[in-house]
């Protein structure tokens, strides 16, 4: 029953949703407001048939019901409960579902937010809301139905793919689809933009303000990412240059491209034309994501399945990359500015050179990810692109980018006079030189390490500069430091919003360039109460023990480390035999800690427990990715936040004293 | 460059991205050929499930379908099976033996899978793997297809149908002793 029902309330969504999408399209060029509130309504109406969508399936999932190919392909009766939830978004199938359910729901905040304010752009944003949302529904209702039944009915399923029984892979994806989907916003609006011709600045602020929001969410996805390929894949890394991972990663580049470059749109009405492209090519990465991830036409770890919805993505990426920018090129007479620089030495030049440089990023990027294709198309050889060119192309491009976002927040508008670089630079520029200096006498060899050393200082320093001036300035008008910082971080959120992420950025760097050039590990036999030492400590195998899972049968090694200082702690990493896979997986166990984090995993072993294969980690300044990462969303939800309005100023408290 | 050439420069310059990603449904990133093909299948001996013993090396001669099996292979192997039962009826009698082997599994589930489909053909747990591991078996179901010279010609990644088992296994019949 639940097949059938599912397919129907499928199709009946995609329905409303072509219909919602024609009628707010009719509405849109003749101006009908009776057809605008009909087309909102089915926009209510597909979310509501989403999410009944979502809940049949989960309801699927929680009473094991094999009649449904996707709840058998992804869950046995042995899994537990929160994952046979998150199995919804385990395989292709739901996650498209997840996909169309969270693009109904911004469709949804869009209808609520700008129905009354934007009288001329809302119809038609709706209108391209609901036609992607159509495609996306025709794609759960031809290549990839979520709710195929199976026949004959299984005694019992599949099973969720090992790797996914995570508390990583719970939240990843959302994070993740969030982003994805959030980038239709600014689309759709930047669409209406050029199909009514006003390209001015109701466009900029909305899509300005979602592409932030969605680039939230992205980031939030691709950090988790990160930590879900660290302690789960056991490999002791957390970025790999796959395929998928590049997917994700372009559309992010992109965005942080037009971040930076609409400030020279709201500050100078430069680059209309450019701004416009860089969020049709963000919408496009993220669709081109979609598709490489499953038409299975690259190979990666990561990729879902094969089958025709390859041929859907692709005739769909078509459509959109060639409409959006006919239609562009038809508003190009309107596009085209003044576009001369007044000066090298400008903070337009700056941010230009950082859109130089991030699309460079995306370009080749992209070009290692489709390397393989293009060899194949052109030699017809298979070959594959892995982190040596990825690393050996971005790490100068990104250093790069380091060294402009000192420079970009702090070199004026137009044209910087010696004075203004005199007197935002010199001083970071020091500290940097000795940042640096005192790395290497620290004992720092690596040349590489070391400009990213100085550059990260360099960058620190004009943050803590301007922030230094701008909390003083606030401080003559009798604030006290507290106040003066949290009045600036609320009063120009945007401009303080975007250096939090900054430093986000720098931390992160850091534990890029640590991790890379000072991780260590080894690899050893070792009998049972015999030890293996490494970087300072000491690692015992005790013991090993077999343990029956609900759905897994595991051997778990007991080790205990002591460090120089004594007794350190007990680390039980352990090996899961899972009966639908072919290999064992190791599940890793650590000790996460400031500048370095002790890693295990455990390898082959004798079935007497007499002896077992350990690969010990120490991996260098990992978690400062992850505080970098806490620190950069941080820094994006602050600008997010709504300005304060401007007018009335706030009294201020008797009671703050004045130091 | 003008805005006449513009027009037409913007929208043309995505052509060649998109079909290089066209390109890329003619070619198969996991479709490496099996190093197994064309060389003599290694032996195996093993146990059937009623206790029979089952060997490729008293086979030679015959043709001989080796099918990698798992109960918790859903939905290929279900799909797959009722082929291979109407195969083995179909082919018995021309001296066509069909072997399957059980990987990766618990005896209690493979017994009632082999119950629910009537399997009659001879059907072999591999406990140890080693057999999976010495034909790359790397996900169920595969089948492999042997000559009468032992030597192993065609290997099928997925479920097998009605008109493929028949396909190649008429095509070994046809060569000679």
């Amino acid at each position: 029953m639940t097949p059938e029902l599912g397919y129907a309330v499928t199709v009946a969504a995609l329905v409303l949703a072509v219909y919602g999408a024609g009628a707010g399209a009719l509405s849109a060029a003749k101006g009908r407001p009776d057809l605008r509130a009909s087309s909102e309504r089915a926009a209510i109406g597909v979310w509501l048939l989403l999410t009944a969508c979502m809940l049949l399936l989960v309801y699927a999932f929680l009473t094991f019901d094999f009649s449904v190919r996707y709840v058998a392909n992804n869950t046995n009766r042995g899994t537990p409960f929160y994952y046979r939830i998150t199995a919804l978004w385990g395989a292709l199938e739901g996650s498209i579902i997840l996909w169309g359910w969270m693009l109904s729901l911004y469709t949804l905040i869009v209808v609520g937010r700008y129905r009354r304010t934007q009288p001329q752009l809302y119809p038609w944003a709706l209108a391209v809301m609901l036609g992607i949302s159509s495609f996306f529904l025709l794609v759960m209702t031809i290549p990839a139905p979520p709710f195929e039944r199976l026949s004959p009915i299984p005694a019992d399923g599949r099973g969720l793919n090992p790797l996914l029984e995570d508390s990583g892979m719970i939240t990843h994806p959302v994070a993740l689809y969030l982003g994805f989907t959030g980038f239709t916003v600014p689309f759709a609006f930047a669409m209406a933009a050029l199909i009514i011709g006003r390209t001015g600045d109701e466009w900029i602020t909305i899509t300005r303000r979602w592409t932030i929001i969605a680039w939230y969410f992205l980031s939030l996805g691709l950090l988790i990412g990160g930590w879900w390929s660290y302690h789960v894949l056991g490999w002791g890394g957390y970025w790999a240059w796959d395929p998928v991972e590049n997917a994700a990663f372009m559309p992010w580049l992109t965005a942080t491209a037009f971040l930076h470059s609409v400030m020279i749109q709201e500050r100078r009405r430069m680059l209309k034309l450019w701004n416009l492209t860089l969020i049709i090519l963000t919408f496009s990465l993220t669709l081109f994501g979609t598709f490489l991830t499953r038409s299975g036409i690259i190979g990666s770890v990561h990729a879902f399945t094969q089958g025709s919805i390859g041929i859907f993505f692709l005739v769909f990426l078509a459509l959109v990359m060639l409409g959006a920018f006919s239609l562009l090129a038809w508003r190009i007479e309107r596009l085209r500015g003044r576009s001369e620089l007044d000066s090298i030495f400008s903070r337009e030049s700056a941010f230009l050179l950082n859109n130089l440089f991030l699309i460079a990023a995306a370009f080749t990027v992209f070009f290692g990810t489709v390397f393989p294709l293009l060899s194949e198309a052109v030699k017809g050889q298979k070959v594959s692109v892995g982190a040596p060119f990825f690393n050996l192309v971005n790490i100068p491009i990104f250093l790069a980018l380091i060294f402009l976002m000192g420079v970009g927040p702090l070199i004026a508008w137009r044209r910087a006079s010696a004075e203004n670089l005199r007197r935002n630079f010199l001083l970071p520029v020091a500290i940097g030189v000795v940042g640096a200096a005192l790395c290497r006498v620290l004992g720092v060899g690596n040349l590489l390490v070391l400009l990213c050393m100085g550059l990260v200082v360099f960058v620190a320093a004009t943050i803590a500069l301007d922030f230094w001036r701008a909390a003083r300035a606030r401080r003559r008008t009798g604030d006290g430091w507290l106040e003066a910082t949290w009045g600036l971080a609320l009063r120009q959120n945007r401009r303080y919003g975007g250096f939090v992420v900054h430093l986000g950025i720098l931390v992160i760097a850091l534990g890029v360039a640590g991790s890379q050039a000072w991780s260590t590990q080894t690899e050893a036999t070792i009998n049972r109460g015999a030890s293996v030492e490494l970087a300072g400590y000491t690692i015992r195998f005790d013991d090993l023990q077999p343990v029956e899972e609900s759905n897994h049968f595991k051997v778990v090694g007991t080790f205990t480390v002591s460090d120089r200082r004594g007794p350190y702690t007990v680390l039980t990493p352990a090996k899961k035999f899972y009966p639908q896979e072919q290999t064992p997986i190791a599940a890793v166990d650590y000790r996460l800690g400031f500048m370095e984090d002790l890693y295990l995993v455990l390898g082959d072993f004798a079935r007497d427990g007499s002896h077992a294969t350990v690969k010990v980690q120490i991996n260098r300044m990992i978690s400062w990715l992850w505080i970098g990462g806490l620190i950069l969303t941080l820094g994006a939800a602050l600008a997010i936040v709504p300005e304060p309005r401007r007018t009335a100023a706030r009294p201020r408290p008797d009671h703050v004293v004045v130091a | 460059m003008s805005a006449r050439a513009l027009r037409w420069a913007i929208p043309l310059a995505v052509v060649p991205v998109l079909a290089l990603l066209a390109y890329g449904f003619r070619t198969d990133p996991r479709d490496i050929p099996s190093p197994l093909l064309g060389k003599p299948a290694s032996p195996f001996a093993l146990t059937a499930f009623d206790g029979k013993p089952v060997s490729l090396d008293a086979l030679r001669g015959k043709v001989v379908v080796v099918n990698f099996w798992a109960s918790w292979c859903v939905p290929a192997c279900y799909d797959e099976a009722p082929s291979l039962e109407r195969a083995w009826q179909a082919y018995r009698e021309r001296g066509v033996v069909l072997i399957g082997v059980n990987i990766q599994d618990k005896e209690e589930p493979a017994r009632r899978f082999l119950a629910q489909f009537r399997h009659t053909f001879p059907n072999a747990p591999d406990p140890s793997g080693r057999v999976s591991v010495d034909y790359g078996v790397y996900g169920v179901p595969e089948t492999f297809f042997i000559d009468r010279q032992g030597r192993v010609r065609f290997k099928q990644v997925g479920a097998v149908t009605d008109e493929l088992l028949k396909l190649q296994v008429e095509k070994l019949l046809a060569e000679p002793a």
